[in-house]
């Protein structure tokens, strides 16, 4: 990142507790500190349960931090900040609308008529191979399905900041590798930064610009690699290049003891 | 095949249109001897009580207390014929319905508006629990009696307890409704842009409705309990006052009129909710199986 750059998203020493529920308290992130700029695609790994999810959710403002600050467009964030997309971990379509009118929600929330809405809406809902679902219930969806609808609610908004927790991993791999694409084509031509929570860690290296390692809870950031492969990427053929396997190892490296530790720390009922 | 047009080979599972026409006959068959069967079992079910009631109160017991279906069927034919003793029985019937439809709207509007406002801010739950606990424990139904003292003999103080007993059937409904709407489901339409009031009117109703709309069901029938209730503790006209003149001149044939009019009318309520439900519930997983089911 060029350091005379205003990064668009800053986490400065953030720490989030939580009541645990036994009493007491959990520290989920402690001390994180991360810097995205503008255009830049980050992907964030760790172990399970460390702490990613709320990571992102103290970016888009959902949570406040327990200690430290944010900073969204070098404003400090209080409330949501303007232009964040977040595709959450779990399901959060409605029930109650078909696919096409999900997608129009966030259109219609910024004030555009249905038609015109919809009209963007069923542009993105072809774009991530819905077409022929529009008038579908989400129930009536596969778990792949509903996420892509997730995708294009997102992407419909045309954010600055995208922040993806986990939003490939129902998907088969096939249609996985399309949305990797898609998402890389989609991305490429803009100025948002994203802001990408996985476990693949070919997933991380394949799409992203740096990959960034948690610590086994509470999580800290350990360590933060570039990721140097040539854009425009193939995320199909970039795996087998030696470059992208001598990341991969690089990182790997690193993750391996988060996860050791996190497991151990489990089984020992932690 | 001889079709010009060039077509893809059938897939193996693919039925022959002679075959396909025969399963889905069969299948509407079979839907329709079970229909026979259902309505069939009931009209005997019907006819074998009617009957021994008929019966019964002929020969062993004395239809002066007990009434028997004949005289009830006589009591129904003269009201609809030649009219009760306090003018047309649709003007009675009609009187009642009104004060029931009346009731039921404000009640229903009443318990949803404070159901979703109290489900939304658990300050204000905390605040108006005990409130509220106390005013349910309350046995509404005497408040008939006090109605007519406030607002006399007239349509207001019948309306006035079709409206508490409403509330409430709705209320607790709506509250729980509006305080279960998924977290993640308002976050995410925080996320795209919704204000306060559109997450209300977009995400916490629609999501509520289904549990406010099973309460309808329970509160119509309340609404007409009211009604009656009302007009039996005092009234000029309506349901509930024949049944109360019924029973001051041991008429039991002309209760059972009164019964069997009005249940006639709950069932009519009961079908347009469920009418409306479907319409407003059809993207409900279970609405669609019961249309996928019968093949
Ligand atoms: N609202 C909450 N209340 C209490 N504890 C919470 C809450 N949200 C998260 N936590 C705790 O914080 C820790 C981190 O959770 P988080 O969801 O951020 O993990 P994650 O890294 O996203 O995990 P995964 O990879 O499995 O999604 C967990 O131990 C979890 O129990
Ligand atoms: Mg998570």
């Amino acid at each position: 990142m060029p350091a005379t750059q205003v990064p668009l998203i800053e986490l400065k020493a953030a720490t989030k507790r939580f009541p645990k529920n036994g009493g007491g308290i959990h520290t989920a992130i402690h001390n994180v500190n991360l810097r995205v700029a503008p255009g830049e695609f980050v992907a964030v790994v760790g172990p399970t349960g460390c702490g990613k999810s709320t990571a992102l959710s103290l970016i888009s403002g959902l949570q406040p931090a327990s200690d430290g600050e944010t900073f969204v467009h070098g404003e400090l964030v209080t409330g949501i900040p303007r232009g964040v997309g977040y595709m959450f971990q779990t399901d959060a379509t409605l029930p109650w609308q078909t696919v096409l009118d999900n997608v129009a929600s966030g259109p219609r929330y910024q004030g555009k008529s249905r038609t015109e809405a919809r009209e963007q809406a069923r542009e993105w809902v072809h774009r991530v191979g819905l077409g022929k679902f529009e008038k579908y219930y989400p129930h009536q969806l596969s778990g792949g399905m509903r996420k892509r609808v997730a995708l294009a609610q997102t992407l419909v908004n045309e954010p600055q900041i995208m922040l993806m927790d986990e939003p490939f991993s129902a998907l088969d791999v096939q249609t996985r590798q399309l949305m990797q694409h898609e998402l890389l084509r989609l991305w490429s031509g803009t100025d948002a930064a994203v802001v990408f929570v996985t476990h693949d860690l070919e997933e991380a290296i394949a799409l992203a610009d740096r990959v960034v390692v948690m610590t086994a809870s509470p999580a800290t950031i350990k360590a933060d690699f570039p990721v140097t492969l040539p854009r425009p990427r193939n995320v199909e053929e970039v795996r087998l290049t030696p470059e992208f396997l001598a990341i991969y190892r690089q990182v790997w490296e690193s993750l391996r003891e988060e996860v050791e530790q996190a497991r151990m720390a489990t089984s020992l009922g932690g | 095949m001889t079709t010009p047009t060039p077509t893809l080979p059938a897939p193996a599972y693919a039925l022959s249109s002679e075959r396909e026409a025969a399963l889905l006959a069969g299948a509407r068959k079979s839907v329709r001897t079970s229909t026979l069967k259902i309505w069939g079992l009931r009209a005997i079910i019907v006819a074998l009580w009617l009957g021994s009631w008929e019966v019964t109160a002929t020969y062993f017991i004395d239809p002066f207390f007990y009434s028997k279906p004949s005289q009830i069927l006589v009591r129904l034919v003269q009201w609809f014929g030649t009219g009760t003793q306090f003018g047309s029985i649709w003007e009675n019937l009609g009187y009642t319905v009104l004060e029931a439809v009346l009731g039921f709207v404000i009640g229903t509007v009443a318990g949803v508006v404070l159901g979703v406002l109290l489900g939304r801010s658990s300050y204000l739950a905390e605040v108006c629990s005990p409130f509220i606990k106390a005013a349910n424990a309350v046995p509404r139904i005497v408040l008939a009696a006090l109605f007519i003292i406030w607002f006399g003999f007239g349509i207001s103080s019948k309306v006035a307890t079709v409206v508490v007993l409403v509330f409430f059937a709705v209320f607790f409904n709506a509250f729980t409704g509006a305080r279960e709407v998924d977290g993640n489901v308002v976050n995410n339409a925080r996320i795209l842009g919704a204000s306060k009031s559109k997450i209300l009117t977009s995400i916490v109703l629609p999501s509520a409705t289904t549990w406010i709309l099973s309460s309808l069901h329970t509160a119509f029938g309340f609404a007409l309990i009211g009604a009656i209730v009302g007009e039996y503790a005092g009234a000029k006209k309506g349901m509930g006052m024949l049944i109360a003149n019924a029973q001051g001149t041991f008429d039991s044939a002309g209760i059972y009129a009164g019964m069997i009019i009005v249940t006639v009318v709950a069932l009519l309520a009961e079908m347009l909710i469920t009418t409306a439900e479907n319409k407003l519930l059809k993207w409900r997983p279970s609405q669609a199986t019961t249309q996928a089911q019968g093949i």
